[in-house]
């Protein structure tokens, strides 16, 4: 396919696709974060790029057939190692042996909470996620020292106009975003809070908090999605949501536990086990929004760069 | 009995479709949508491995016995978000490859970059021959 904007589009299809697939293996949590990464927030950043590049794809192909051959022979391969693998939804499989049955038996006990994904992510695998979690801040500031640019007062007020006369056209979905955008960031926090009981936590919340404002920003337009959020405030969040997760793990080193053990938190380790959860899904939750809006402000900082140059170039 | 590994069939397909798209295509945002395809087809191997037949999703509940497995669930939900994370630098970094070259297809980048060193063999050169002269 040449047309880079159907390919984009494609690529939303397929992730929403994945998403009813997982819901189907019984993942939810990943189901969920699947539908809103892949179906939104990476189409919408593949739009942002293609109308930067370019539309269009150089027809010219490379020896595919050298490619084909490779890819045969590596799938080959795949496909005769798959052999001794165990059969699909086999119960006594070796990835079900060991330390599953830990999480599923005695987590209720260790832990208490219903939702056995999140006290896998936030408790027993939180060094884990803490490493997740300073990924995706560093990725927020790569995106941020390769496109971040300064932008000059007098431009406002130019863009301003611009705005105004591209979105008048959409009256009735401005007026249908208006409505919707509340109930989105009410659900957002909903699944940030009801993570422990069901499917949601940090990643899920943050990521559907994100694309509420992405919505906002394509609809009123990036100047008047930047006087609602500041860029420097989601900047000073996204490195407060990391810091809290740390320190929530210094805290407990400093109470005598291990790193992250949240037990000692408080007296009833239960209800450490409870704070420490509540805490550094806070803190993922807020570094994954504010990182996901960085890296599409930027993104459309860059892009409005790009069209005013050329408008300057024409007159 | 072999239709049992059907799952992991399904992924290795998914998994040479997207190195197909990384190796054969020159246009960088191809090789980035084939490497999404790719890494969804990790993520489909690691969620069709937590499945166990008949059991639920893992939340606890009174009267069931068979969740599946909650740990794949945990690495790769993290994993999506890390993916989108790092795939929105590989963009930044293709829009910083336009704005420099002013193309993304990869045998215009690389043709340039093989005029530009071109060009600074032959200033280097003149300089030689230069320094011969005087």
């Amino acid at each position: 396919m040449k047309d880079l904007f159907a390919v984009a589009m494609l690529v939303g299809i397929y992730g929403l696709l994945s998403a009813s697939f997982f819901v189907a293996m019984d993942a939810v949590d990943v189901a969920f974060t699947e539908a809103s990464v892949g179906a939104g927030i990476s189409t919408l950043l593949m739009f942002v790029v293609i109308t930067m590049t370019g539309r269009s794809e150089d027809p010219v192909r490379h020896k595919p057939l050298l490619a084909l051959i490779v890819v045969v022979i590596t799938g080959g391969l795949l496909i005769y190692g798959t052999l001794d693998m165990p059969y699909f939804g086999a119960a006594d499989a070796p990835i079900h042996q060991h330390v599953a049955p830990r999480y599923i038996n005695d987590s209720m006990q260790e832990v208490g909470v219903i939702n056995l994904v999140t006290s896998v992510l936030a408790s027993y695998r939180a060094f884990d996620t803490f490493g997740e979690v300073v990924v995706i801040f560093t990725a927020g500031i790569g995106v941020l020292a390769l496109l971040s640019v300064v932008r000059r007062r007098d431009d406002d007020e130019l863009i301003d106009s611009v705005n105004d006369s591209m979105h008048e056209q959409h009256l009735i979905l401005r007026i249908v975003t208006k409505m919707l955008i509340p109930f989105i960031l009410l659900f957002s926090l909903y699944v940030q809070f009801h993570g422990d009981f069901g499917p949601g936590g940090g990643f899920q919340a943050g990521v559907i908090f994100a694309s509420a404002i992405f919505l906002y920003t394509l609809l009123f337009g990036l100047s008047t999605a930047r006087r609602v959020i500041n860029q420097s405030l989601i900047r000073l969040i996204a490195a407060i949501g990391v810091l809290l997760y740390g320190c929530v793990g210094v805290v407990s080193l400093l109470n005598g536990g291990n790193f992250l053990d949240y037990n000692v938190l408080s007296s009833d380790p239960i209800a450490g086990q409870h704070l420490g959860i509540l805490l550094i899904e806070w803190g993922v939750g807020c570094t994954v929004a504010s990182v996901m809006m960085i890296i599409f402000f930027n993104f459309a900082g860059r892009q409005e760069e790009q069209q005013q140059a050329k408008e300057k170039e024409k007159s | 009995m072999l239709m049992g590994l059907y799952n992991y069939w399904v992924v290795v397909v998914l998994m040479m479709i997207g190195f197909y798209i990384v190796i054969a295509h020159g246009n960088l945002i191809k090789k980035i949508v084939g490497l999404t395809i790719f890494q969804t087809s990790v993520f489909i191997f690691y969620i069709s491995m937590a499945k166990v037949k008949d059991g639920t999703a893992p939340i606890l509940e009174q009267g069931t016995e068979l969740y599946s497995n909650p740990l794949p669930h945990v690495l790769i939900l993290t994993a999506i978000v890390v993916g989108i994370a790092t795939t929105a630098v590989g963009l930044a970094l293709t829009v910083r490859i336009k704005e420099a070259y002013g193309s993304i297809e990869e045998s215009d980048i690389q043709s340039q970059d093989n005029l530009i060193q071109e060009a600074h063999t032959q200033d280097a050169q003149s300089q030689v021959t230069r320094s011969q002269v005087t």
